[in-house]
This record gives structure tokens, sequence and C-alpha cells, in this order.
């Protein structure tokens, strides 16, 4: 009796779904058409080229260099876990920048490594300290996030590894007097005022709603924006990590009639907060840093997300043709945010290798001292470990697509 | 899961400031939104309610329940085309869409939750296992769910699956009421009412009372046993995939391997709240914790004591009143 009636259950239900399938499937073509509509009121317009330093370092150095076979530089950061794409983005830069050089070094094959800390402070000091205890790492790429950063730091500084972030960009790194951190991009202390300016200046927002995450990143970023606001300020909120249901915040920013709101945090919980803030009729303008600036955050809001500008201390490798071809042939997609500062920060360490810089403690003073070009940006560092005169880009959504809309915050 | 939770402690300097005026000005809003959380809350509740009710056993494993749904839902709605972006479809073909995808999600669920339950729990009442046996066994699968979930689909939510763009229907003391809200809590009231009906007044809902109230008596006046359990189960699968299409469709890019774990604790918590083994409670339970988490946030300007004043609400009541609200049993109240 029962059985019977759940096949036919299932039958009907396998029918209708054929049914629909064709209807659901026409309507899917046509939704670009929204842009227009939920678009913000400023039209910033995308940016088309960037100019590249013409003697920028690159990987392949001049051919000739020499190294024992374990050289091995490592990648410790997110691989998985709710923001894996950021990490991803950044060890595929670096990969690109290690076969680049063993391609044209035949003396000196580097070895990569890649650790996987989930992006989480909490799981990243295992992998981190079987990082500093095998030997024959040299040096490291990463970590991509504040929080682990800040977790992480003192066992690198134990063992005198160089590590170089291509996206941490917690201010308060620079300040628990490591020697041997380095930050490949801004800080949030450039970010933030940056981003505030953005807003207030091109995208002639009046009322911004400031909400921030819990993490280390987001509250240090969430501050400097408010700070750079000042009286542009409406509210500010705070949402946790792993949060879904954003409704009791949304009523609030929609209350303070704001006209722009910003979210200082990541993609995951970014992108359901900005779909449900258009789901409940806010039509102003949706700002997040470089956290938020990701394909994903795309795939997660849908149309939604044609609202969003983002600001990130990060420079269009997209739009520099001949890392952009040879990104794409090797991982099969478009390079993403930090893939470029991650191919730029293992190509400092790897014309160390190649200038004979092949312990972990002439590495390091090999970082300390450079000033040179990277593709991206010079690259010189001061005491702290801080870049000097770092760029903050805009960022927009447009037909679907991330494009940079140029310098911000000068 | 709960190594996330740690590390979200305060971390920044200003400490708990109130913001009565932003409640007043919110509060309509706070208690539209949640009601139509909490009623998410209700369905699921009602799983862990009437499992608890029959078998006295916390079926830790009902938020996996509940997550088969919402892949069920993500499945069948992104199969049928749709995506993060508003589908354009008239209001019929939209609607049979989700009553499409909401029938799948409820054999999803309840699938699910027949399964656990000959898998994980039948053999070890044949055991006659002591209780606590039951509950790390919960435990079990319900990890063993989720990491299977995780091994095949990877740690990102899925892409997300939007329904339909809420549209304001009702304008309440100034305050949107939208059809994404209406849809939620007038269906999800619907089930509850249903279920309601189904056990005080169907001779099976005579039969999960009966066992709810003493199992060895009703089985001896002619209650099988086995088949009440199963229905019971399957009920709450039921039940928890409707729960998964109202989650869905309020938040589309929620479909994730843990994602139903914090949810799943909660309606546990409204369960409690309301009297575990009750079903008016459980209704009851996931209202009242939908709303003390909006007006939470909002009083607080700060998610990070939502949870903790939903929490000492909950342990407040349980001080004056351990049973819950509306009392504990299945069997006795009027339920």
């Amino acid at each position: 009796m029962y059985r019977k009636k759940l096949v036919s259950t299932l039958a009907v239900a396998a029918t209708l779904g054929m049914l629909l399938s064709s209807c659901a499937n026409q309507a899917g073509t046509g939704t670009s058409s929204d842009t227009a509509a939920s678009g913000s009121k400023v039209n910033v317009p995308a940016l088309t080229k960037i100019d590249t330093p013409p003697n920028a370092v690159l990987p392949k150095g001049d051919g000739k260099a020499t190294c024992p076979a374990t050289t091995t530089l490592a990648y410790a950061g997110a691989e998985t876990g709710p923001n894996a794409q950021l990490g991803i983005n950044i060890f595929n830069g670096v990969q690109l920048a290690i076969n680049e050089h063993n391609a044209a070094n035949a003396g000196c094959q580097v070895q990569f490594k890649k650790f996987d800390t989930e992006g989480d402070p909490s799981k990243a000091t295992g992998p981190v300290t079987q990082v500093t205890t095998e030997a024959s790492i040299i040096g490291v790429i990463g970590l991509p996030f504040s929080g682990e950063s800040k977790a992480t730091g003192n066992i690198f500084e134990q063992s005198k590894l160089v590590h170089i972030t291509p996206a941490a960009t917690n201010p308060g790194l620079t300040t628990n007097g490591w020697t041997t951190f380095f930050r490949g991009l801004g800080n949030d202390a450039v970010q933030g005022p940056a981003a505030a300016k953005f807003m207030t200046g091109k995208l002639a927002a009046k009322k911004v709603y400031v909400v921030q995450d819990d993490s280390d990143y987001g509250i240090g970023l969430g501050k400097t924006t408010s700070d750079g606001l000042g009286s542009a300020l409406a509210g500010t909120d705070k949402v946790t990590t792993g949060q879904k249901d954003f409704s009791a915040v949304i009523s609030k920013i929609i209350n303070a009639k704001a006209d722009a709101v910003f979210y200082s945090g990541y993609y995951a919980e970014g992108a359901p907060f900005d779909q449900q803030l258009v789901g409940k009729g806010f039509t102003g303008t949706f700002v997040g840093p470089d956290g938020l600036k990701d394909d994903q955050f795309i795939k997660q809001a849908g149309d939604s997300s044609n609202n969003a500008y983002f600001t990130c201390p990060c420079i269009p490798g997209e739009l520099i043709p001949s890392f952009e071809s040879a990104y794409k042939s090797l991982n099969n997609a478009e390079p993403g945010t930090y893939s470029i500062e991650g191919y730029d920060a293992a190509t400092v360490l790897l014309s160390g290798i190649d200038a004979g810089k092949q312990s972990r403690a002439d590495l390091l003073s090999w970082v300390k001292s450079y000033d040179k070009d990277g593709l991206s940006k010079h690259y010189k560092w001061d005491d702290k470990g801080e870049l000097q005169a770092p760029t903050v880009y805009g960022y927009k959504v447009e037909n679907g697509k991330i494009v940079p809309v140029g310098a911000i915050g000068e | 899961m709960l190594t996330s939770l740690l590390t979200s402690m305060p971390m920044d300097n200003d400490w708990i400031s109130f913001d009565v005026a932003s409640l007043g000005e919110n509060f309509w809003s706070a208690t539209f939104d949640g009601l139509t959380f909490g009623s998410i809350y209700a369905l699921v509740a009602l799983g862990y309610t009437l499992v608890y009710g029959v078998l006295n056993l916390i079926n830790f494993a009902h938020s996996e329940v509940f997550i088969m749904g919402c892949y069920a839902v993500f499945f069948t709605l992104n199969g049928l085309g749709f995506g993060p972006n508003v589908p354009h479809l008239s209001l019929a073909s939209i609607v049979l869409n989700l009553v499409l995808a909401l029938v799948i999600a409820m054999i999803a669920s309840a699938l699910t939750a027949f399964l656990v339950e000959r898998v994980a729990y039948k053999p070890l009442r044949k055991r006659n296992a002591p209780r606590l046996v039951f509950l790390i066994t919960a435990i079990g699968v319900s990890f063993t769910i989720q990491y299977t979930i995780y091994a095949i689909r990877g740690p990102s939510p899925e892409a997300a699956v939007t329904m339909f763009k809420p549209t304001p229907i009702f304008d309440v003391f100034g305050t949107i009421i939208d059809s994404q809200q209406l849809v939620i809590v007038i269906a999800a009231v619907i089930m509850m009412v249903l279920t309601e009906r189904f056990i005080s007044k169907s001779r099976t809902g005579r039969g999960i009372r009966a066992v709810a109230q003493d199992p060895d008596t009703a089985t001896l006046m002619g209650v099988n046993k086995e088949r009440i359990i199963i229905i019971t189960f399957v009920i709450g699968g039921i039940l928890a995939g409707a729960a998964a299409l109202f989650y869905v469709m309020k938040i589309p890019s929620g479909v994730q391997y843990n994602g139903g774990f914090v949810l799943g604790i909660k309606a546990f918590a409204a369960a409690v709240l309301g009297g575990i083994g009750n079903v008016r409670g459980a209704l009851l339970g996931g209202l009242l914790l939908g709303l003390i988490g909006n007006y939470g946030q909002i009083l607080l300007g700060n998610s990070q004591w939502t949870d903790v004043v939903a929490f000492m609400v909950l342990v407040l009541v349980l001080l004056v009143r351990p049973e819950g609200i509306l009392g504990t049993s299945l069997g006795r109240s009027k339920a």
C-alpha cells in the first residue's frame, strides 16, 4: 500500500519536473536585463588597461641559476574552507611563478609544497608548525587571512622563516615586533580611508551604514572605514562568522535610510547579506572590501550583486596581458583577487634563491633589503614589514563579472 | 563548527551597549522577520519533539535530515533552471516549481529520517542498549552524514537558487510585509496545524500518543510500536523537508554541508523551551526563539550577543519551569 503510494508520488513528481523544466530554462536566459534597474545611481566606468613597470622582476630570471634539488618554497593558507577561493587564487599565482622559474632554470628546480589552514585561526597553527619543521622549506607565501596570520606569526618568528603575505590586511599584524613577516600589499589603515573616500566621493554616498563581521580583518577594517567616513557614517552593526539571516541588521539599515552599505568581512557572509538586503528593497550601493571581491560573491548573491562595488589593495592582474594568458593556460581560469600578489611574492623569493640566498637566514635578509619593481607594483619594505607606497583599487560588478574602475583614495 | 563558535568571541574593545531607540524604530520589522525565521525553527523543532516524545531520544541527526532536504531543494530547482538570479516566471509556474521542490525535499528528508532510524537506532533498540548509547550514535550519525556531504560536495556553499523576488504585500504600522514572509509563515502554520490534527485526531496519531505515554502497555493494547516509531521519524522528516524549502527560499545560498548544524541546535533549543515532547510547545518555542534572536540583534547591535541572549532566556525559563513553557509530555498533553 505505502510503497504503491510512494511510487505514484515519485512518478507524478518526475512528470511535473519534465513539464516544468522547459519554461524555467527559458526564463533563465533573459536575466541580465535587470542591470539598469537595480544598479547604482552613479556609474563609474570600468578600467581597460593598467601600466606595468618596464623593469619588473620576473620569475624566470637570467636562466643560469643553480640551487640544491631540495630547495623548497611553501604556501600556507586556505585550500579548503568557506573562503577557500581566495587561497586558491593565491597558490595558483605562486604555482605559475614557480613553473616559469623552473622552466627557464634547468639548474635550479624549486619544489613547491602547500599546507592547508582552511583560513581558520584555530586550525592554522598545526600546518604552520609543520612548515617550520621541514628544513628544506626556506621561504613561505602566506598566510592569506589576518586572523590566522596573527595566530601563527610567532611560530614563523621562532624559526626565523621569512613569509610574505599576499592578502592579510589587518594593520595590527606589523606591530608585533616580528622580523620575518612581510606584507605584499597595502593594509587596512590605507584601505579603510580609501574606501570611505571612494564612497563619499566617486559614489556620492551621503549616509553610509558600516556592517562588520567578528574577524580580526572585519573589525580592523570596519573601524578604519568608519573613522574615515566621519559625519557620513549613518550607523554601525556587527554580525558573526557563519551567520545566514541578516534581517534584523537590514531593517535597521533601511530605517536609517542609508544610501550605501559597507560590509567589512568575507564573501561567505557578505554575499547572502547583499542578496537579502536587495530582497528587502534596498536600492543604494553595496560596497565591500577585498574579502568580498571574488566571483563566488556573484555566484552566491546572484543579480543582487549588481549594486556592488569593491575596494582592494590588489592590482587587477587580469589587465596585464602576459600574466593573464599564462595564468589562464595553467589554471584554466582567469586570475582572481591576489593571484598577481601571490605571483609577485613568489618572484621576490625566487629571485633571492637565484642570487644564491639559499638558506632561511640568507633569504630573510634578501627580502629585508629588497628594492625592485614587481609586475604589480614596487616592492620595498620598511623595518616593520609594511610596503612603502601601496595602492588601493576600486572594482565593480558589471554583467556578472568583477571589473576594475581604477585607483581610489588618492 | 564548534571551533568557529569559539573563535567568534568578541575581540574589539567596545563592550555591550543597549540601543533601545533602535528597537522601538525597528520593532515591527524585527517581529515579522523573527516570526518568519521562527516558523522555520518550529518546523524543525517538531522533528526533535516527536522523536523525543516517542523514544525519549534526542535525535541529533535531525539537523542532517533537514540539510538533506536543503540539498534536495537545491538539486531540484537547479535542475529546473533556477540560479542565483531572480527568475522571470509567471506566478503559476513559480508555484508549481516550488510545490515540486517541496514534495521532493519532503521525500528526501523523510527517506533520510527513515534510514537513520533503520540503520542507527533500530539495531540498538533490539539489543536494549542503554540510552546513552543512542545519544552517542545520534551524534555519530550526524557527523557521518555531514562529512559524507563534505566529501562529495566540498566545503563551499552551493550556488544560490533564488525562487522569487519578495514583493511588498501589506503595510502594517509602517512596516512592509513581503510575499516571502507571508508564504513562509502561512505554509508553516498550515503544516503545523495539520501535524497537530493528525496526532490528536487520527488513529495513527493516537498510536503515537499511546507509545509516548507507555510503550509497553501500548504494545499490549495492540499498537504496533515499530510501525509507530517509523511513522514518527517520517513525519519529522516531512516537516524538516518543508522547513528546508522555506530556509532556502529565505537564504538561497544557505545550502552547505554543515548548514544544518546551528539551525538544528536552535530548533532543539526551541523544542526544549516550549516543552520537549509537546507539539504546541515546539511551535511556541520556535516562534519565541526567532523573535528573541531578532530583538537581541537590534537591541545590542551585535550578533555575537543574540545567541547569548536567546540561550539565557532559555536557561531562565527552564529555571522557573524545568519542563518548558507548555510542559513536556506528548502523551498527556492535549497535543
